[in-house]
């Protein structure tokens, strides 16, 4: 029944990138790669990867259609002709894919538990990582712990992605006169259901960062959920109004608070005595330290994700006022 | 039929990799341009999560009474490159906002011809 589904939403989803190929409305376009985002989710569940599922669905479905919409609000919505000759891409598209299809007929047949994939390291992350870190979540046992150089990483680019932004887009200010158009005034219907909405929206984010030791979730997903709940009152209530809420100057302090508690819990461990991100030695029961561990800096996580995500549309949303009151 | 359904997931991965190839070397537009990127790189998550998947396993959350998980790490992996994804998608998006406004258009042939005027 699985391998059924498999097959059934792989094919959705080709259909669904094929016909954003001829598609000349961007926001038709948009749209498309939102219900792709979804149908990857979807997939990814399919697969049992239900910690990636959630993410793609918050970010892609989510954040990703926004800010896409946003630039389109201050670029146009038609693609016009283009002046290529569609014959050359054509042939170089086919004869990449070619190659690929014959590379992929060595590859070890798909969900085999004897591919080499899966007897390196994964065999002692299954077996281990619930006794050596204490947690049902394996992969959140990799991700916080084995792997915590790697996610410390990946926090940081997210980090240098807000300052690129920033400089690309300038700070919006605080405080400033409202647009005349800001927000959705005459959609009460949309209104009264967001504030409805937004609250436990936030609540839920809150569950999904410090549950995620034992469910799917972590910081990551949390930061985004909770950032979309702020988006979407700016988007139905405007945005000076969401501005004078969380500020963009307070944002910028959390994003860097957020990857500066993941790195000081490394620091702290070295001061204990211990490598950087031994967790191990955070308290007296090495199990206990993990635990602490993990908890911290799934938090740093979702701190400077939620500030830079906010942020960024911030930036966006910013530009989109200013280009309706010129 | 089984050679089928044992490829058949990366045969799909090729395509959408080709697919978005294919829109981000033809399209015009900047912004669609983005969209083919993201429809390339999602084509690469699908990939290493086909690879972690293993028939007959559970995710990897312990539960009692399962023995066989997927693999973790590939799902780690992929977490992580999802946010970062979107992170560089809103630099490239803002690379086009600025763009618009320095050349009033976000079509390549546009620009590029304004490009060799100067």
């Amino acid at each position: 029944m699985s391998d059924f589904i498999d097959l059934v939403l792989l094919a959705m989803l080709a259909l669904t990138g094929l016909r954003i190929i001829f598609l000349k409305d961007l926001f038709a376009v948009v749209m498309l790669f939102g219900i792709y985002s979804f149908l990857t989710a979807l997939i990814f569940i399919n697969l049992d990867a239900v910690d990636v599922a959630f993410t793609e669905a918050a970010v892609g479905a989510g954040i990703s259609s926004v800010l896409m919409l946003g630039t389109l609000a201050l670029t146009g919505r038609e693609e016009k002709e283009s002046s290529h000759s569609s014959i050359l891409p054509l042939i170089v598209v086919f004869i990449t894919g070619a190659a690929l299809i014959y590379g992929t007929l060595d590859m070890e047949p798909f969900g085999n538990p004897d591919n080499p994939i899966h007897k390196h390291v994964a065999p002692r992350y299954i077996e281990d990582s619930p006794k050596e870190i204490g947690l049902p979540n394996m992969v959140t046992s990799v991700l916080a712990s084995y792997r915590g150089f790697d996610t410390l990483g990946e926090v940081v680019v997210v980090f240098a992605a807000l300052i690129a932004v920033l400089s690309l887009l300038g700070v919006p200010k605080e405080g400033q006169e409202k647009a005349p158009a800001s927000g959705l005034k005459s959609h009460q219907v949309l209104r009264v259901v967001a504030k409805l909405i937004i609250s436990p929206i936030i609540l839920f984010a809150l569950y999904v960062q410090f549950h995620g030791d034992f469910g799917p979730g972590g910081g990551f997903q949390a930061g985004v959920i909770a950032a979309a709940a702020l988006i979407l009152y700016a988007l139905v209530f405007g945005l000076p109004n969401a501005v004078a809420v969380i500020g963009p100057r307070f944002l910028k302090f959390m994003a860097a608070a957020g990857v500066l508690l993941y790195a000081s819990v490394g620091f702290f461990s070295m001061y204990k005595g211990g490598n950087f991100l031994d967790y191990n030695k955070l308290a007296a029961d090495p199990v206990a330290g993990q635990h602490y561990g993990i908890l911290i800096i799934e938090l740093g996580v979702g701190i400077t994700v939620f500030a830079v995500m906010l942020n960024i549309y911030y930036a966006f949303g910013n530009q989109v006022e200013r280009s309706n009151i010129q | 039929m089984n050679f089928i359904l044992d490829h058949y997931n990366y045969w799909i991965v090729v395509f959408l990799m080709m697919t978005g190839f294919y829109i981000v070397i033809t399209a015009n537009n900047l912004v669609k341009k983005i969209v083919g990127l993201n429809v390339f790189q999602t084509s690469v998550f699908i990939l290493y999560i086909s690879e972690a998947k293993v028939s007959g396993g559970t995710a990897p959350i312990v539960t009692e009474g399962a023995t066989l998980y997927s693999n973790p790490l590939p799902h780690v992996l992929i977490l992580t490159a999802i946010v970062v994804g979107v992170a560089v998608t809103a630099v490239g998006l803002a690379l086009i906002v600025r763009i618009k406004r320095a050349y009033g258009t976000v079509e390549e042939n546009e620009f590029k011809k304004m490009d060799d005027a100067i």
